[in-house]
């Protein structure tokens, strides 16, 4: 097992700068989550720690190696791709032992790691089959299993869950965690989907058009976002931005958006005093928005009135987009909720947990604790 | 710094283009010595001296005018067009009816019809034309180009159904069926959505019959002796060679001409051509 | 009429549905023409012809499998056998080869100049091939042999391309090798494309050269393609007639004809149009078998 650091790397396609300046120390043992929306640079990074693209400047180490001229089957890295990329003549053992045999292993070694690789997955009754013969799931099992038999230095994933149905989906995240701690491996995973990067991730990599906006652990991600892409970006459904200023009134500082306004927590005060009157966008997650009926009093402390108008039950809890003057909101609110479309209703914001961003862009986050 | 991976790229590119030029020697080389010898003088084509890959003495037009204003070739040349043109309507006609049916309406024995377009190629020309020989004479065709345009189709229809039933079979049902809740009848739905979507297949079936019935050389050979019914293929072969003589120049230049036509339509739509071959096959 | 009402009652409009049934009998209307073309001039000749071979030269009487008998007797008839089957062999197995690596040499080509040498690759296959076999025989003539002229220039010898029964054979395999390659050029470069880059990738990781990812990637993902292309070349090239017709005739002394050109020369030249069919029938079997070859491809692959 090794660490990966990749120091100044930039790709361009072209005149296209896929990515830019990209530095990063991996962490033996870590799996770190690439996470962007597509055309960011995720895949082409990977593909660059893989060798598969070149970098246009920069510099990737494997362990201490330099392995920038190196071609990918001398890095000591498995790669597990969005399509399985099964080879569909060969059998589910031929598959995985091919990279094996190329290298010239002896038979009963290549046996051994091909069995135990199967067992991890339990892809043992499958090894005579062609892929062609396999489900999606799998076939995707068996992707994982090429790669474990290698044993590799670093594992990398290319979006390998995007093709599977949502139910897999979520099974599989399990199997690959559980898979992160059996094997104590590194690896670099890439996703667009924020919930694979929070709930498998040991660190995350957000990245938009081929910068990287943030490194973290999830919960640091999700609860200090640098920016406002960040902020959007994780968290399902996504955060509730609504352009605002903060005011000073009697009873202490307020953010105030036209159709509501919001008491901020004192202990905010030194952080937002010198943004009175400043245009800014405040960002609340919809899990922060209760029925004022069921919300905690004290934890939340501002109210909004607005009227429903979408209700959606989702077992639960409920979600529901409200509207206030000109913006709509999304809020994740008690099951009990008594909320009906068309009928007004009053939500409170758990004050602690809101975000304020400049509106010029990056939109960074503004610190408040 | 990196440069292994671009460095290894470019070369390969670089040798790439090196190993095709043997195959484009190869290619090009006949056509090459086919168009020089037109513009040689006949002195200079008999003669054994000299670099024959060049022209040396001055390039002369008078093969190309003697098969032009001395030969038959212009009626030839209409006579293949005339041919080509009404087979290749004849033939799509049929094939579009004969594809659509088999490709979209599903009836008793639809399936067979697709093997049984395939089957065609075991009786290719050259097994058919004696008994054609019999037959065309019966109908007192023998000798005039007429007879041709019964004898193509069987070449150009069963390869231009498969093509289309290959088309056809591409385009989703879904199509049909949004026309039809868009309002359009059945005929609205073939000539407004199917037809036109199917266009790039058409265009690729119709250059294949046109190419086929220019390009044949046995039937006519063997049913017409008329040198004013002939095609340019037979009428090139057999009329520029007198006794012993082989008039080389007016051969080759013949040749070439005969060829522009469908050289040039292959040149505009090539895209097409390709499409229409690869299409069937690649799964 | 469709009308919204009409599906959303899910009773649809009396007009479409019943057309939609009379529909099925237009079917069979559409697919007549096809099928009279292939009752009437292919299925009716055919068996014309297994008629006519079995009739004396005169077509007055039956005379059973006498010309049959009388061809296998002859000397020169086997000649054409074996050259027919020496021809299409090494002709087919050069053109696959030879496309194929056009097709690879191609695929690598940024996509301009591959989209162009491409098109150029192809006008020896769009080019009628009576008249490009004519440009042949030219490049093969004796006294005039550009081909001649060069080998002697490089210390070689001239060959008798045309009059030499093994030169002559040569010839005509080349013409034809010219003539073919394009043609699975084309094929295998579109095979090729249909080959996903990831399968390429995920071999290089693991640890591929690149011979042995064409041997375990390239090859195997062809074969299908590889197997149909070459049966229908094979039906194609067996049934060959301009390249042999302008090149030789046949000759020198019969030793580069191929059935079609033999059954010519029996049938239409000779006047002997019974023999002839039995000799173009000869065809037939063979053909027959490299079909059901296909075919049976075909279908593997559908499942």
């Amino acid at each position: 097992m090794a660490k990966v650091t990749l120091q100044n790397v930039s790709k361009n396609f072209g005149q296209v700068k896929a990515v830019c300046n990209f530095s990063l120390e991996v962490e033996d043992r870590e799996f770190l989550v690439l996470l962007g929306p597509s055309g960011c640079g995720k895949s082409t990074t990977l593909r660059m720690i893989a060798g598969l693209e070149e970098l246009t400047e920069g510099d990737i180490f494997i362990g201490n190696e330099l392995v920038n001229d190196l071609p990918p089957r001398d890095r000591k890295i498995a790669m597990v791709f969005q399509d399985y990329a099964l080879y569909p003549h060969m059998t589910v053992y031929q598959n995985m032992a091919f990279g094996l045999k190329l290298a010239k292993h002896p038979k009963f070694e290549i046996d051994k790691r091909v069995r135990e690789a199967a067992d991890i997955l339990g892809i043992h009754e499958l090894l005579a089959r062609k892929p062609r013969e396999l489900s999606g799931g799998q076939r995707q099992r068996v992707a994982v299993g090429r790669a474990i038999v290698r044993k590799p230095s670093v594992f990398l994933f290319d979006e390998p869950l995007s093709n599977l149905d949502a139910k897999l989906r979520g099974q599989m995240r399990v199997e690959l965690s559980k898979l992160h701690h059996t094997l104590r491996t590194t690896i670099v995973y890439v996703t667009h989907d924020q919930v694979e990067a929070m709930t498998m991730g040991t660190k995350i990599v957000v990245m938009k058009d081929g910068l990287i906006q943030q490194v973290g652990e999830p919960m640091e991600i999700y609860r200090y976002p640098v920016n406002k892409f960040v902020g959007g970006f994780i968290g399902s459904p996504g955060m509730n931005f609504v352009p605002a200023r903060i005011a000073a009134e009697e009873s202490g500082l307020v953010i105030d958006a036209a159709s509501f306004k919001l008491p901020i927590p004192p202990d905010k005060d030194a952080f937002l005093a010198d943004k009175t009157g400043q245009d800014l966008i405040l960002g609340i997650r919809p899990e922060h928005i209760e029925d004022r009926a069921f919300a905690e009093k004290g934890v939340f402390s501002g109210v909004i009135t607005a009227t429903v108008e979408v209700v959606e039950t989702m077992g639960a809890e409920v979600q529901l987009d409200v509207t206030t003057g000109e913006h709509t909101l999304v809020a994740r609110v008690d099951p009990r909720t008594r909320a009906k479309r068309h009928e007004p209703i009053e939500l409170a914001v758990e004050m602690d947990k809101i975000h304020i961003f400049e509106t010029e862009p990056p939109s960074s986050r503004i610190k408040t604790e | 710094m990196t440069g292994s991976l671009a460095a290894r790229q470019k070369r390969k590119v670089r040798l790439s283009y090196l190993a095709l030029v043997p195959f484009l020697v190869f290619f090009l080389f006949p056509l090459y010595w086919m168009l020089i010898t037109s513009f040689k003088t006949d002195h200079e084509i008999t003669s054994l001296k000299g670099i024959p890959l060049l022209i040396q003495s001055a390039p002369t037009l008078a093969h190309y005018k003697m098969i032009l204003f001395k030969t038959e070739f212009v009626t030839w040349f209409w006579n293949s067009l005339l041919i080509a043109v009404v087979v290749t309507v004849l033939t799509m006609a049929i094939a579009i009816l004969a594809a659509y049916a088999i490709s979209r309406l599903t009836f008793l024995g639809s399936r067979y019809f697709g093997v049984g377009v395939f089957c065609t190629y075991l009786v290719p020309p050259a097994l058919l034309f004696i008994p054609f020989y019999k037959v065309v004479g019966i109908l007192g065709l023998l000798n005039t180009k007429w007879c041709l345009l019964f004898l193509y189709p069987t070449l150009t229809v069963p390869f231009c159904t498969w093509i289309l039933i290959g088309y056809f079979a591409a385009i989703p049902r879904a199509l049909d069926e949004a026309a039809f809740v868009d309002g359009a009848t059945y005929i609205q739905m073939l000539t407004k959505v199917f037809l036109p979507v199917a266009s790039p297949g058409l265009i690729a079936a119709t250059m294949f019959a046109f190419t086929v019935s220019w390009a044949q050389f046995l039937y006519p050979l063997a049913y017409i002796y008329k040198t004013s019914e002939m095609m340019l293929t037979n009428g090139i072969y057999t009329t520029l060679i007198r006794g012993d003589v082989y008039f080389w120049g007016e051969l080759m230049g013949g040749a070439l001409l005969a060829s522009v036509p469908v050289v040039i339509l292959f040149a505009f739509l090539m895209d097409y051509y390709v499409a229409g071959l690869t299409r069937g096959t690649i799964r | 009429m469709i009308t919204i009402a009409s599906l959303v009652n899910g009773r649809p409009s009396r007009g479409f549905l019943s057309r939609l049934r009379s529909r099925r009998y237009a079917a069979y209307w559409m697919v007549l023409p096809l099928f009279a073309l292939i009752v009437g001039l292919i299925v009716y000749p055919f068996v014309y012809s297994i008629y006519l071979s079995l009739e004396n030269k005169a077509e007055t009487k039956f005379v059973g499998l006498k010309n049959y008998a009388m061809l296998l007797r002859h000397g020169t008839f086997w000649l054409v056998v074996g050259n027919s089957f020496r021809f299409t062999l090494i002709a087919v197995f050069f053109k696959a080869t030879l496309g194929l690596i056009l097709a690879m040499i191609l695929n690598n080509l940024p996509f301009r100049g591959q989209r162009i040498w491409r098109g150029v690759s192809l006008i020896p296959w769009v080019m009628p091939l009576a008249l490009s076999s004519m440009g042949w025989w030219w490049v093969f003539e004796p006294t005039h042999s550009a081909i001649n002229w060069l080998l002697v220039q490089f210390g070689g010898a001239a060959k008798p391309w045309l009059s030499d029964p093994f030169w002559a054979r040569v010839s005509t395999i080349v013409t034809n090798i010219w003539y073919g390659t394009p043609f699975f050029m084309i094929m295998y470069l579109a095979g090729l494309k249909s080959i996903p880059q990831s399968l390429y990738e995920a071999a290089q990781i693991d640890g591929a050269k690149a011979l042995q990812r064409f041997r375990y990637v390239t090859l195997p993902m062809l074969s299908k393609l590889i197997a149909i292309t070459v049966m229908f070349s094979t039906i194609v090239t067996f049934a060959n007639f301009d390249i042999v017709r302008v090149l030789t005739r046949g000759g020198p002394r019969y030793t580069t004809h191929l059935f079609g050109t033999y059954a010519f020369n029996v049938g239409i030249e000779a006047g002997h149009l019974p023999r002839g069919s039995a000799v173009a029938l000869f065809m037939f079997p063979i053909l027959g078998l490299a079909a059901f070859f296909i075919l049976r491809n075909i279908a593997r692959g559908e499942e």
